[in-house]
């Protein structure tokens, strides 16, 4: 497979009164094509503000500060934020699906209008057939009576409804990449497991790839290859779904992990929380962010700055001077 | 995925309610009250003798017969004659289309200005909507009355310039509605989707805030146009709006006061005329605020 995204040191920060905020602070990755990923960490971690960020929707008083983001052979940071090179990448070759169905439709205007508008836009296509796309669309994505539901407004659909519209519009153009930010976080269970299996199939029979933005280990367990641990702006283990959760060695891996019950526990064990609160994102220390939190911690953590990630074995990366395995049991 | 949970998706849609129709539900809600329909018939009956002033009118609006000056109201000169000799009420029918025409189209040149400068300000923030509302607020600094009869007296009279004067003044009015209401629709998810889809800024601005701006701005001009007829009339009555002979009710009202104690109708007539065109536009703009407003549904 070959790669069709590298993220490279990427630093957004938001300038605010009480200082600067390093939301997204060296933050790299790939993502190969048709391939899944997963983007874990907890609210506020800088997992949303990365994805905006490689779509460069990041307003002031956010700005990306550093890094690259190559795609296709290009910078993306080379372009202008609005200009008409990255307006020609966004929604046509990386598209990105919200969290909140309920207000990322437009209400005054029909599910028709806000479907063909994309491709009118980036496919050039004329009135019939991008309705006729559109409807092909909806049908595919599970709307069932299409042809009759494509003039409704967004209020006449449920949130699960709407979801699977936003899915029909990310993938209308063909993207290379579809960004889920927590696409299923506002929606019942039963809707989620139905959506998160109606976008692999998707991206499959799109041959696009999946970047699942989440805070729930639970739905990249199934569907991500990879996995990304993202905390306090950075990404603290990197490895495979099978790594991550047979084998995590990163700290707060191993904390997560601790805190989601599983089927091949003895009856009455009992979850795990992680100690403490995530730290403030101004003016952080050079120390690793996650050393209050540690119960692995060594003297050299509040020493030294946070280490480099490094390689555990093959494509299993963490970042942490502590040998967690020995510990584990 | 299961057969079983598509058909019970299917089942759950074809059990939906019937759909409500958004224009009949309008209309219900705005004819509701009896004195919308009271206003709505004003209107209609202006905007008729304004169209039609030439067929209807009985007499010569401009030219009087000197002979029959100052007469009551009689059989021939149903609402009297003014000093010229001029049908008061041929002169009222043609004041309607003066009337009309300057409120319709200051809305309409001061709508557009004002909606997309509060568009362009709310949008975009920053030094754009520093400038264009710092101007807009010292604008509105003065009261919209003396802002017009300044710039009617700058220009001299005259209808274009009654047009232009009223339209500077009532302009900051939608801008800063505009502007409010664009701060608030722009954070909306939507729009940053639609960002994310690869929209340009005017695209966003004019397909997807637009029409989210629409009824409470259409509510606004409804109510505005009423204020606008009135300060047309006050400026024609000061004499710096409407040039003689052009027929205007504020002209009308200031010609006919001299003869108040003897010929009151000269007067009475177009003050009344103005009375109730102000009326139907503010009955009729609240019916409408009542029918677009999403938060009073439901109550009405």
């Amino acid at each position: 497979m070959t790669e069709l995204l590298r993220v490279n040191n990427l630093v957004t920060q938001f300038k605010t009164e009480s200082g600067l905020v390093k939301a997204v602070d060296g933050v790299s990755y790939y993502i190969d094509e048709q391939e899944i990923i997963g983007l874990v960490g907890e609210s506020g971690c800088g997992k949303s503000v990365s994805q905006l960020s490689v779509m460069q929707l990041i307003s002031a008083p956010g700005d990306i500060a550093g890094g690259e983001i190559i795609f296709e052979g290009k910078n993306l940071l080379d372009y202008e934020a609005n200009g008409p090179r990255m307006r020609a990448v966004r929604g046509a070759k990386i598209a990105m699906i919200f969290q909140e169905p309920m207000t990322s439709l437009n209400p005054v205007l029909t599910i028709g209008q806000q479907l063909t508008e994309m491709l009118h836009l980036h496919m050039k296509m004329n009135d019939e057939a991008a309705r006729k796309r559109a409807i092909e669309l909806m049908s595919l994505v599970g709307i069932p009576g299409a042809e009759n539901r494509i003039d409704d407004y967004p209020h006449h659909f449920s949130g699960g409804m709407r979801q699977r519209v936003m899915i029909a519009m990310g993938l209308s153009c063909n993207p290379k990449i579809l960004i889920a930010d927590e696409p299923t976080t506002a929606l019942d269970v039963t809707t989620q497991a139905q959506l998160l299996e109606l976008m692999k199939d998707m991206v499959e029979r799109f041959r696009t790839s999946l970047v699942i933005v989440t805070h729930n280990l639970g739905v990249v367990a199934r569907y991500a290859q990879r996995i990304y641990i993202m905390y306090a702006g950075r990404i603290v283990e990197s490895g495979t779904t099978k790594d991550i959760f047979g084998n995590p060695r990163h700290p707060y891996t191993i904390g997560l992990l601790k805190c989601i019950p599983r089927l091949d526990e003895e009856e009455g064990t009992k979850l795990v929380p992680i100690e403490g609160l995530p730290p403030n994102l101004i003016n952080m220390p050079q120390t690793c962010a996650f050393l209050p939190r540690c119960s692995y911690r060594l003297d050299k953590c509040a020493r030294e700055p946070w280490p480099e990630m490094t390689a555990v074995n093959g494509n299993h990366f963490i970042r942490c001077y502590a040998d967690t395995k020995e510990k584990k049991k | 995925m299961t057969e079983r949970d598509s058909t019970t998706i299917t089942v759950a849609f074809q059990e939906a309610p019937p759909r409500v129709n958004e224009w009949r539900r309008f209309w219900r809600v705005f004819l509701q009250r009896r004195i919308v329909i009271f206003g709505l018939v004003i209107l209609f009956l202006l905007v008729f003798s304004a169209i039609f002033a030439n067929v209807i009118a009985p007499h010569d609006p401009y030219i009087g017969i000197l002979a029959d000056s100052l007469q009551h109201p009689n059989s021939t000169y149903w609402l009297g004659t003014d000093i010229q000799g001029r049908d008061t009420l041929s002169r009222l029918i043609f004041g309607t289309r003066t009337a009309l025409m300057v409120g319709f189209v200051t809305v309409g040149i001061a709508g557009v200005v004002g909606v997309g400068l509060g568009l362009i300000a709310g949008y975009f923030g920053g030094v754009a909507s520093m400038i264009i509302m710092r101007i807009m607020d010292a604008l509105m600094g003065f009261p919209m009355l003396i802002l017009a009869m300044l710039f009617a007296a700058v220009l001299g009279g005259g209808i274009q310039n009654v047009v232009i004067a009223l339209s500077i003044a009532t302009v900051p009015g939608y801008a800063r509605v505009m502007n409010g209401l664009t701060l608030s629709i722009r954070e909306n998810d939507y729009i940053m989707a639609e960002r994310a889809m690869g929209s340009s800024n005017a695209r966003i601005m004019l397909s997807h805030i637009l029409p989210n701006a629409i009824p409470p701005m259409i509510v606004l001009v409804t109510l505005q146009l009423g204020g606008i007829i009135m300060a047309e009339a006050a400026l024609s009555f000061l004499g710096i709006g409407i040039k003689p002979p052009g027929a205007a009710w504020g002209a009308m009202v200031s010609d006919g006061y001299r003869y108040l104690s003897n010929n009151p109708t000269l007067s009475f007539a177009p003050g009344i005329a103005i009375m109730l065109v102000v009326f139907a536009f503010n009955m009729v703009g609240d019916g409408l605020r009542d029918a677009l407003d999403p938060r009073l549904r439901g109550i009405l």
